[in-house]
């Protein structure tokens, strides 16, 4: 089937089997490894990327399902060689150990601070529970997005 | 892990979704949020032939005050529920119960009316909305009907929904003021609970229902007949497994279940949320 995807503001069209999933499409399709696979059963949320601006795990997500949506990924973040203010927040804040998790996080930070700007450290926890970090880096990740909550 | 190979259909209307779904008979399944089907398929515990894609029927996706109810379209998300100023005013214990559905990435997609069709006895929505008294809209290729959510669930994974029927609205009695306790036990953030209880109470009246205590959602109706017949929390707590047939599995015996619906009906009850 054809669907037509907007990813980092290209405007995509391609053939894909229904079974794709959007994850899949994004790494194997358009080449963007950014997103990384990590449970693939829609529990660790290292494949976290925006649809329309919201953030959802795209293990979970049929390409289909995201034919004629706008998808961001990690990769179109930095805007003219600047990070984005979260990049930035998690390099400074040391939010990351192996990285693995990283542009899950990231994906799922930007998305709880357009729900919430201002949330307390509690409110950040529960918002990232989706998120799971192997290198049980949590406190500096969770640093991380109140320095950025801060610096808007 | 991608799913069997199927077929794609997407439906713009509810009638379109219902007679596509009858043009391909039992091989064809609903597609709404996903968040429970495309796992399932993914582990290839369901290959359906054919997916009906309803997540763009826009006119599904609503929340409106309808008098003594609130009337809410079957593919809202569990987001919408969460933040809708109507539930958290006239149904603030669905609304918190939608909050406890998985994680926020889970709850940009995934709908009310997918969660209750799907009928996990182990999800939050079934049972929250079976002990809020609610009704569902089905609707078939010959119009519409009422269905209980008391008459609702039949079994694991099994609902009283037609193969060719469609869950297309939910609606919840108001709450008028009752204090409402939302209780979910579970091991890590965002799990399904190992068990889970909806309790509203109103004077002597209550509603209480339980999460994962069994293969349906169960409505803990000795718990309601011990406070209407004035007992006290505590003492109705005790009654909380009563109805329940709760099985053991890896997280949990059946008596550590039977325990922890006691302890958490009797938390929900005192509960003073209103």
């Amino acid at each position: 089937m054809k669907v037509s995807i907007t990813v980092n503001g290209t405007a995509y069209e391609n053939d894909v089997e229904p079974r794709t999933l959007l994850v899949q499409y994004i790494r194997e399709t358009l080449g963007l490894t950014g997103t990384n696979i990590g449970c693939d059963t829609s529990s660790c949320g290292a494949c976290s990327l925006h649809v329309d601006g919201e953030s959802v795990k795209s293990c979970t997500m049929l390409a289909a399902q995201a034919d004629g949506c706008s998808v961001t990924t990690i990769e179109g973040l930095a805007q003219g060689g600047e990070m984005h203010p979260m990049q930035k927040a998690f390099m400074e804040n040391h939010g990351l150990q192996c990285g693995y998790c990283t542009p899950g996080m990231v994906m799922a930070s930007i998305s709880l601070l357009k729900e919430n700007p201002n949330p307390t450290e509690e409110e950040v926890r529960i918002g990232l529970e989706g998120n799971l970090c192997r290198c049980t880096g949590y406190h500096n990740i969770v640093k991380s997005v109140l320095a950025a909550a801060k610096a808007q | 892990m991608i799913p069997a190979p199927f077929d794609y259909k997407r439906a713009t209307s509810a009638a379109e979704a219902i007679s596509l779904v009858g043009e391909y008979g039992d091989d064809a399944k609903f597609l709404a949020g996903g968040h429970s089907l495309l796992p399932l398929m993914k582990l290839r515990l369901a290959q359906p032939a054919v997916l009906v894609d309803i997540a763009r029927i826009k006119d599904l996706s609503y929340i409106r005050d309808a008098g003594d109810h609130i009337a809410i379209g079957a593919l809202t998300r569990h987001m919408d529920v969460e933040k809708s100023p109507i539930v958290l005013q006239h149904a603030p214990l669905l609304a918190n119960a939608a909050s406890h559905v998985g994680d926020p990435q889970v709850r940009h997609r995934g709908t009310i009316g997918g969660s209750i069709a799907h009928s996990d006895s182990a999800s939050d929505l079934p049972a929250t909305t079976l002990a809020l008294g609610a009704t569902y809209i089905a609707q078939g290729p010959n119009g519409t009907r009422e269905i209980a959510a008391i008459d609702f669930y039949k079994g694991f994974l099994e609902s009283a929904l037609e193969p060719d029927e469609m869950l297309t609205e939910i609606r919840v009695p108001k709450m008028n003021g009752a204090t409402w306790g939302f209780q979910k036990f579970n091991r890590r953030a965002q799990d399904w609970a190992i068990v889970g209880v909806a309790a509203w109470k109103r004077g002597t009246e209550s509603g209480v229902a339980l999460v994962n205590m069994g293969s349906v959602p169960v409505l803990a109706t000795s718990v309601s007949k011990a406070i209407a017949s004035g007992a006290s929390i505590s003492e109705a707590a005790e009654l909380a497994a009563a109805e329940a047939e709760p099985q053991s599995d890896l997280n949990a015996s059946a008596e550590y279940r039977v325990h922890l619906s006691k302890v958490l009906v009797r938390r929900a009850l005192e509960s003073v949320n209103s």
